[in-house]
C-alpha cells in the first residue's frame, strides 16, 4: 500500500470534514439571526443543558477546588508559601478549572445527548419529515440548542466557580490551618473582575462548541444504531478537543497585554 | 391534462454509485401514480429530490409548471406547503404527543393557534380511524400500524395538494396493509389530492394506483394504466410483478 496515498486520503478527508463543519456552522449562525425563534424550545433546552448539568458540574467543581487547595498547601510547603492557598485557588478556579472542567463535563453529558437525539432523528427520517412540514430543521433543532448552550454555560460556570472556591475553603479550614474569615477575605481582596469575566467568556464559547459539535455529528450520522453510536462518540471527542484548544487561544487573547 | 409534478432527466449519484440515471416522469393533476421497483433502485431518492431534501445532480423538476430544483428559503417553504408525505417508518417525532405530531405542520409551518390545530388534528385522526383517546399518547406507545395511521393523519393534516407515500404497507401484516390501502384511497378521494406512491408491494400497487410506472437502474422502463400491468409485454415488469428470481433482472448479490 502506498504510504503517500494513505496520508493524502486522511488529509483530504480532514479538509472535507472541516469544510462541512464550517458550512454547517455558517448555516446555523445565520439561522440564529432570522425569525422565527422558538422561545419555548430554547427554554426547554436550557433546562436540559444547564439545569440538569448542575449536580455533575457542582460535584466536580467542589472536588477540584478541594484538591487544588490540598496540592497547593503540600506543594508550597517547600518554600513557605502556604499562605497563598486562597489566592491560587480563586484564580485557578475562575480563570481555568471552572470553565474547562464544566466544559468537559457538559461536553460528555450534553454533546453526547444532542448527537444521539438528532442522530436518531436523522436515521428514522424525522429530520426529513420536518422539512416536508415546511419547518427548517436547522432552525427547529440546532438554533435552540446553540442559544441555550451559549446562555446556560456562563451561568453554570459562575455557579461552578463559587462551589469550587467553596471546595478550597472547606479543605483549607478543615484540614489546613486557615480560619474561615481570613480565607474569605484573602479570596475577595485578591480576585478581580477580569478573572471571573474571562472565565465566563470562555464558558460561552465552550457552550457554543458543545452544542455545535453535538448537532453537527447528529445531523451527519448515517446507517442506523451503529452510525448514531459513532456520532455520539465523535461529538464528545471533538467537543472536548476543541474546548481545550479554544481554551488556549482564548487565554492568550484575553490575557494579552 | 396539466402536469402537477414533472421530472425531466433527473440524475443523482452518491460517489461512484449512480442511483437516478435520467428519470422522466409526469404526474397529472388528481392522478394516483404508483412507482414500483426493487429495493435500492432509487425510489426514495427520487421522492427526496422532488421535495428538495436531496439536490439532483442534473435535470429539472417542476411543480405546477414552476421549476423547484433551485428554490430556497421562503419560496421553498411555500412549495413544500403543497406537499404531504407519509414516511416508510412513519417518522413521527417521538418528543411530541400524537396530536402535536399531526398538528405540527399547522402550528410550525403555518402558524395556526394551538387550540384550533388540536381540533383539526383530532378530526384528522378520526379520518384514519383513531379516536381522541390516542391524541395525548406518545408515538412510542402505539403499534406499527397505528403509527402509520398517525403518519397518514399528519400527511393530510394541512389538506395538501400532493401527497407522497413511501412504502405505505411495508412492515405491516396483510390485513393492516389493506386497511392502510383503503385509508389512502378514502383520504385521497376526500382531500382530492394528486398522489405519488412508491412500493414493492404489488397488492398495494394494484389497489391504490391509477397508473403504474416501473423504476429500474435509475430509469423509468415502463409506465401505463394499472389494468395494463399484466399485459405490459415488458419482461422486467413481468418478472417483478410475479416475483420471480429468474429473469432479466439480476439481483446483485455479492459476497
Amino acid at each position: 500500500m502506498n504510504v503517500f496515498a494513505a496520508i493524502g486520503r486522511v488529509f483530504l478527508a480532514f479538509l472535507g470534514e472541516t469544510g462541512r463543519l464550517c458550512i454547517f456552522m455558517a448555516d446555523a449562525v445565520s439561522a440564529v439571526l432570522r425569525p422565527p425563534i422558538y422561545w419555548s424550545l430554547i427554554f426547554k433546552q436550557m433546562m436540559r443543558i444547564g439545569y440538569f448539568s448542575l449536580p455533575v458540574v457542582g460535584l466536580t467543581a467542589f472536588f477540584t477546588g478541594g484538591v487544588l487547595a490540598l496540592q497547593i498547601a503540600i506543594g508550597t510547603d517547600r518554600y513557605n508559601a502556604g499562605a497563598y492557598v486562597p489566592q491560587i485557588v480563586a484564580i485557578g478556579i475562575t480563570r481555568e478549572l471552572g470553565p474547562v472542567i464544566a466544559g468537559l463535563m457538559v461536553a460528555g453529558r450534553v454533546a453526547a445527548a444532542i448527537a444521539a437525539e438528532i442522530g436518531t432523528m436523522r436515521v428514522t427520517e424525522q429530520i426529513d419529515a420536518l422539512t416536508t412540514l415546511a419547518t427548517n430543521p436547522i432552525k427547529y433543532l440546532v438554533v435552540p440548542r446553540l442559544i441555550a448552550a451559549v446562555i446556560s454555560m456562563p451561568i453554570l460556570v459562575a455557579i461552578a466557580d463559587s462551589i469550587g472556591v467553596f471546595g478550597g475553603f472547606a479543605v483549607a479550614t478543615q484540614k489546613l490551618d486557615f480560619t474561615g474569615a481570613i480565607y474569605l477575605k484573602n479570596t475577595i481582596d485578591f480576585i478581580t473582575h477580569q478573572d471571573v469575566s474571562s472565565g465566563l467568556i470562555k464558558a460561552a464559547v465552550f457552550g457554543f462548541i458543545i452544542a455545535l459539535m453535538g448537532c453537527y455529528n447528529g445531523f451527519h450520522s448515517r446507517g442506523g444504531a451503529q452510525g448514531v453510536g459513532a456520532a455520539t462518540t465523535d461529538a464528545v471527542v471533538s467537543a472536548s478537543i476543541l474546548i481545550l484548544a479554544a481554551n488556549y487561544v482564548l487565554t492568550s487573547v484575553l490575557f494579552s497585554k | 391534462m396539466t402536469a402537477k409534478v414533472e421530472l425531466r432527466g433527473v440524475k443523482k449519484r452518491f460517489g461512484p454509485k449512480v442511483v437516478l440515471d435520467g428519470v422522466d416522469l409526469t404526474i397529472a393533476q388528481g392522478e394516483s401514480l404508483v412507482v414500483i421497483g426493487g429495493s435500492g433502485t432509487g425510489k426514495s431518492v427520487m421522492i427526496k429530490c422532488v421535495l428538495g431534501i436531496l439536490k439532483p445532480d442534473a435535470g429539472q423538476i417542476f411543480v405546477d409548471g414552476k421549476e423547484v430544483t433551485r428554490l430556497s428559503g421562503r419560496a421553498r417553504d411555500a412549495m413544500l406547503r403543497k406537499f404531504g408525505m407519509l414516511f416508510q417508518g412513519a417518522a413521527l417525532f417521538d418528543s411530541l404527543s400524537v396530536w402535536e405530531n399531526v398538528a405540527f405542520g399547522l402550528i410550525q409551518g403555518r402558524g395556526m393557534a394551538k387550540a384550533k390545530a388540536r381540533d383539526i388534528a383530532i378530526e384528522k385522526l378520526a379520518k384514519v380511524g383513531l379516536g381522541p383517546e390516542v391524541a395525548n399518547l406518545s408515538p412510542s406507545e402505539l403499534s406499527g400500524g397505528m403509527q402509520k395511521r398517525v403518519g397518514l393523519a399528519r400527511a393530510i393534516a394541512a389538506d395538501p395538494e400532493i401527497i407522497f407515500f413511501d412504502e405505505p404497507t411495508t412492515g405491516l401484516d396483510p390485513i393492516m396493509a389493506d386497511v392502510i390501502n383503503d385509508l389512502i384511497i378514502a383520504t385521497v378521494k376526500d382531500v382530492g389530492a394528486t398522489t405519488l406512491s412508491i412500493t414493492h408491494d404489488m397488492v398495494s400497487a394494484r389497489k391504490i394506483a391509477g397508473r403504474i410506472a416501473m423504476l429500474y437502474r435509475g430509469k423509468i422502463i415502463w409506465e401505463g394504466p394499472t389494468a395494463q400491468i399484466d399485459t405490459s409485454g415488458n419482461a422486467y415488469v413481468d418478472q417483478f410483478i410475479h416475483g420471480r428470481a429468474e429473469g432479466p433482472i439480476k439481483m446483485e448479490v455479492r459476497r
